[in-house]
């Protein structure tokens, strides 16, 4: 077997002063036991991500990029490794609401108005009601759903709930967005819309952000760095930087350059699956 | 779509709607005229011989409509004896119907009460603790299996020694049955909510308090309203049981007891139709309670 290889560059990406890490994971392993015998749901993997970063987890399922999100989360913990998450413990990082996680699901409170379901990790985390309510017009305007604060989301579309639970996410300002396939379970045509969406916020958020998908246009299109994973056991087999303008549009995609990151990740989960066999 | 009047009856929606209820009802009433007529015929028959006074078929058949102790009282008896005991009286007289439904109503909410808030502090027991959820939870189910009518008698005697006798020991035997169901929905209540909201709680670290009031108790009403629903018409049932051993002088249970005692046939039935209206009225009030709250809470 060979050894999984490490492929974090060894200057950060960005043209300045090196960046503070967000998440700095050092051989992080996952096994469990399961019926039909052990899983390594993760082995070995190191990931550094610097602050203001657009991380992509790729790879086919099983491939233990959503396990990796949770056990960033603290949903999870890991057999072995070390973990910081905003230069805390993952649990740490957690207590101190460190991030904003948002589903494939919107998972919102059924019988909460958008406004209410806004307004619950914010009355979790005792912000006073003033507070509550300028935060509440601030993201939901940011993420154009004003308007729609006495509905309830059984009123309002999938891509439009989505939007609320990244709303929400945001809320309570944390340093880092994870994102787990948020945007799987939407038609493409909603897809390429809130991607546009999602990258516009990122840019004028400057969060961090952590984001699993199986889209590879996806992917390449918001990210800048690709981590493509593979499973049995879960490792990381790739990592690819990608810079494209800070102003792009979903045009990119037909861009030469936009088509050859896109080769390289495929090539990886190609690999990815042959080691399989 | 265009909206056309209704070409015949039948399309009407009021009938449509209604209709069926309607015939049915009906239907039963009709085959409980031919039963009156049935089953108190012989009485009747035998009333007339033993006064050897000449009576016709039709004597007979009239008589079985207005028998004064019959076997099976004709619906318009009990409707008109229903109303006479009603508003024949003022509310509270002891004859009066309103009276005895109030004194079993009052111990059928405060039994309603107690029951369901034990019921749900038992399910949040349960909820919260595996060693509770196996230590308990044989007991409850236990609890059910002893028929309350074996029960009620020990209940009051016991609580009786106690120094407590009138509305709390009937309350209590109430509370006992009506737990139950409450116990059992809300334990499937409030571990309802979907594995991904939990989650949410977890990753926004919220207390397990908040998690309680913020998500278990509001995804589990529901359930809340259902099982409170089967409650009440329990714990109805529990408070007029509980009259019948303490020989109590007031109450739908006692009027039942006494028109068991002195063969009032006619006061049997409309105690018990008082008992209809009256847990009719309680499952009404709760719908009508769920219904406002479904609103609030945005159901569709």
């Amino acid at each position: 077997m060979p050894k999984p290889s490490l492929s974090i560059p060894d200057e950060p990406i960005a043209d300045h002063a090196p960046r503070r890490l967000v998440v700095d994971a050092q051989s992080i392993s996952l096994t469990f036991d399961t019926a039909d015998g052990r899983v390594e749901a993760l082995s070995d993997v190191n990931l550094q991500v610097a602050e203001g970063e657009f991380v992509s987890f790729i790879g086919p399922s099983g491939c233990g990029k959503t396990t990796m999100l949770r056990v960033i989360a603290d949903l999870q913990q890991p057999s072995s490794g070390t973990l910081m998450v905003n230069g805390m413990s993952a649990e740490g990082a957690r207590l101190a609401r460190s991030y904003g996680y948002v589903f494939q699901a919107p998972a919102l409170f059924p019988w909460r108005t958008i406004e209410k379901n806004l307004k619950l990790p914010l009355e979790i985390m005792g912000y006073s009601e003033i507070e509550q309510q300028q935060r509440v017009e601030r993201y939901l305007s940011m993420v154009n759903l004003t308007g729609f604060e006495r509905k309830f989301p059984w009123q309002l579309s999938g891509g439009m709930q989505q939007r609320v639970s990244i709303a929400r996410a945001l809320s309570f300002d944390p340093a880092l967005l994870l994102m787990d396939e948020p945007f799987g379970a939407l038609d493409e045509i909603v897809r390429d819309h809130l991607n546009e969406q999602l990258l516009q916020l990122w840019k004028s958020t400057g969060k961090t952000v952590l984001f699993v998908t199986h889209s590879i246009p996806e992917a390449v299109f918001l990210s800048t760095r690709i981590v493509v994973m593979s499973p049995r056991p879960g490792r990381i087999i790739d990592v690819i930087d990608c810079d494209f303008p800070a102003e792009r549009s979903l045009e990119i995609r037909e861009t030469p350059e936009f088509l050859k990151v896109a080769q390289r990740v495929r090539n990886g989960l190609r690999a990815g699956h042959s080691y399989d066999e | 779509m265009l909206l056309r009047p209704a070409r015949t009856l039948r399309d009407h929606p009021l009938v449509a709607r209604y209709a069926p209820v309607l015939t049915m009802v009906l239907a039963l009433v009709a085959i409980w005229y031919v039963a009156a007529v049935a089953m108190n015929w012989s009485l009747v028959r035998d009333g007339f011989e033993r006064e050897e006074t000449p009576y016709a078929m039709s004597d007979v058949l009239a008589g079985t409509m207005d028998a004064e102790r019959p076997l099976l009282p004709a619906p318009h008896q009990i409707a008109s004896a229903f109303l006479d005991s009603v508003f024949g009286y003022p509310p509270l007289a002891p004859r009066s119907l309103v009276y005895h439904s109030l004194v079993t109503l009052s111990a059928t909410l405060l039994g309603f009460l107690l029951g369901a808030l034990f019921g749900i502090v038992l399910a949040l027991l349960i909820v919260h603790s595996r060693v509770l959820e196996r230590s308990l939870l044989p007991w409850i189910i236990c609890s059910q299996m002893v028929p309350v009518l074996a029960l009620a008698p020990i209940f009051i005697v016991v609580l009786g020694a106690l120094g407590l006798h009138g509305l709390l020991p009937k309350s209590i035997i109430s509370a006992y049955l009506c737990f139950f169901p409450v116990a059992i929905g809300m334990v499937k209540g409030f571990i309802s909510p979907d594995p991904l909201q939990l989650e949410l709680m977890r990753t926004w670290s919220a207390t397990p308090r908040q998690v309680l009031w913020k998500l278990r108790w509001p995804a589990s009403v529901p359930y809340l309203f259902a099982s409170l629903k089967v409650a009440v018409t329990i714990s109805l049932i529990g408070a007029i049981v509980a009259e019948l051993p303490t020989g109590a002088e007031a109450g739908i249970g006692a009027r039942l007891l006494s028109g068991s005692y002195y063969g009032q046939t006619v006061q049997l039935w409309s105690a018990l139709v008082a008992a209809a209206v009256l847990s009719s009225a309680l499952i009404a009030l709760i719908g009508l309670i769920e219904r406002e709250t479904g609103r609030r809470m945005g159901a569709h």
